[in-house]
């Protein structure tokens, strides 16, 4: 096995990369799923604030990937990494992959990532990976903004007009199937959770749990109950939604292998 | 035999000449973004910390920077990346804070950065009068948020409710 020394614990290389991976693909698959808003949001304000989150996102998305190509040690970057792997090695939520719809409902995703990013950044800052928390230390700062954004706005549009109260609900129980998967731990999170590396995956049920049900209390909307829920984007198995999105992501680099401007 | 090296010094001076491409009223060194100027031989090494994570004015102060230095004679610049501690607008100067507002864009006001929790901030920043965004047009303190996020992420929208001039605010990270 080859091990990487961090401090004092040894980490298996692999769950190291497939962590990084996990992390880095949310920022970069829900940073590509804001830009397709560019130039379509209801108001000016809207369309920028979108863009800018996903800008901060993808910047996120260069640091856990360039970190990913790092710790694997096999000379792949960022870009190498982003543009150049197929869906099946794509480790992002599922949640992070689904369609927009409408404004509402993309602003429910948001809230419901927010909130889960910015409590597993809190914890990274801790990581006894260095590397690790100098980027969520950087990153949290930002997810702050993005959280304080999303919860603003499911509570505006909660508690806003019967139109708007009704499609945040619909939004809200279409999305919380897609949930459950933020918690769910595979083997690799043990090892690193064991090394002080990365927490596991059911520890930040709780501090989750709280933050979104604070919002949708004050938003007026109603907690779906935990039924099925689905999974398998950190092993691979995604929906159909992400070849689109790759299609769109990568072409350039498909067709015209090197491209730089 | 080389010639001696410019100081550290010199060197510190000629990098608050480099402005933010962004903001061009505030140099490189007036926000705070170089952290670190050492020789490493006969090498130059800038340490530059980004903004924010995402700002594509990164590449354009890096290559400034760069050219600012050879302008000087310098050939071996060597740019490295510092993330921690992470940037904070503690770190913009009070000069510059004053540029920021002669150029319309009213400075960061310290201590009010977000922390995940919105409420807890609103009432943070209307619990004292001097925490209030003032409009950097008028001075009047009558203003409103409009957005998050302004023309650039570190940025924030506002307007002002008395002369109606929309400004940017420089938010606090």
């Amino acid at each position: 096995m080859t091990t990487a020394i961090i401090g004092e614990a040894a980490v298996d290389r692999a769950a190291l990369f497939e962590f990084l991976l996990r992390t880095g693909d949310n920022a970069l698959i829900l940073a590509h799923r804001l830009s397709e808003w560019c130039g379509h949001a209801p108001a000016l304000e809207e369309d920028i604030a979108l863009a800018n989150t996903a800008l901060d996102l993808i910047g996120q998305t260069q640091l856990w990937l360039g970190l990913a190509g790092e710790v694997e040690g096999g000379g792949r970057s960022a870009d190498d990494l982003a543009y150049l792997r197929d869906a099946r090695e794509f480790r992002n939520l599922l949640l992070t992959e689904r369609p927009n719809g409408d404004y509402g409902k993309t602003m429910m995703r948001q809230f419901l990532f927010d909130a889960w990013h910015y409590v597993i950044l809190n914890a990274l800052r801790a990581s006894s990976d260095v590397r690790i928390a100098e980027i969520a230390e950087k990153a949290s700062k930002e997810v702050s903004y993005h959280l304080e954004r999303s919860r603003d706005l499911v509570i505006r549009l909660g508690d806003g007009t019967a139109e708007s109260h009704a499609r945040m609900q619909e939004a809200l129980d279409d999305l919380w199937p897609y949930t459950g998967e933020m918690f769910v731990g595979e083997t690799s999170d043990e090892a690193l959770a064991a090394a002080g590396v990365a927490p596991e995956p059911q520890s930040l049920k709780a501090e989750w749990d709280a933050l979104v049900a604070e919002a949708l209390s004050v938003a007026t909307l109603k907690r779906p109950a935990d039924g099925h829920m689905h999974k398998g984007g950190k092993r691979g198995i995604h929906t159909e939604q992400l070849g689109y999105i790759l299609a769109e992501l990568q072409f350039l680099q498909r067709a015209y292998p090197g491209a730089t401007w | 035999m080389a010639a001696a090296h410019p100081s550290v010094k010199d060197i510190w001076d000629w990098l608050a000449q480099v402005p933010d491409p962004e903001i061009p009223v505030v140099s490189v060194t007036d926000l705070g973004i170089v952290r670190d100027v050492a020789w490493d031989g006969d090498t130059l090494v800038v340490t530059v910390t980004p903004t924010y994570s995402g700002c594509p004015a990164t590449t354009a102060i890096n290559l400034d920077i760069e050219q600012a230095l050879n302008d000087k004679g310098i050939e071996s610049v060597r740019l490295e990346r510092r993330l921690s501690p992470a940037w904070t607008t503690d770190w913009i100067s009070t000069e510059a804070r004053r540029k920021l507002n002669a150029y319309g864009i009213a400075p960061p006001i310290d201590g009010t950065a977000a922390d995940g929790r919105l409420l807890k901030r609103i009432e943070r920043l209307s619990s004292g009068s001097n925490l209030t965004v003032a409009c950097p047009r008028c001075g009047s303190t009558r203003t409103e948020k409009i957005s998050q996020f302004g023309s650039t992420p570190c940025k924030a929208n506002y307007r002002c409710r008395d002369c109606l001039e929309p400004f940017d605010y420089f938010k606090c990270i």
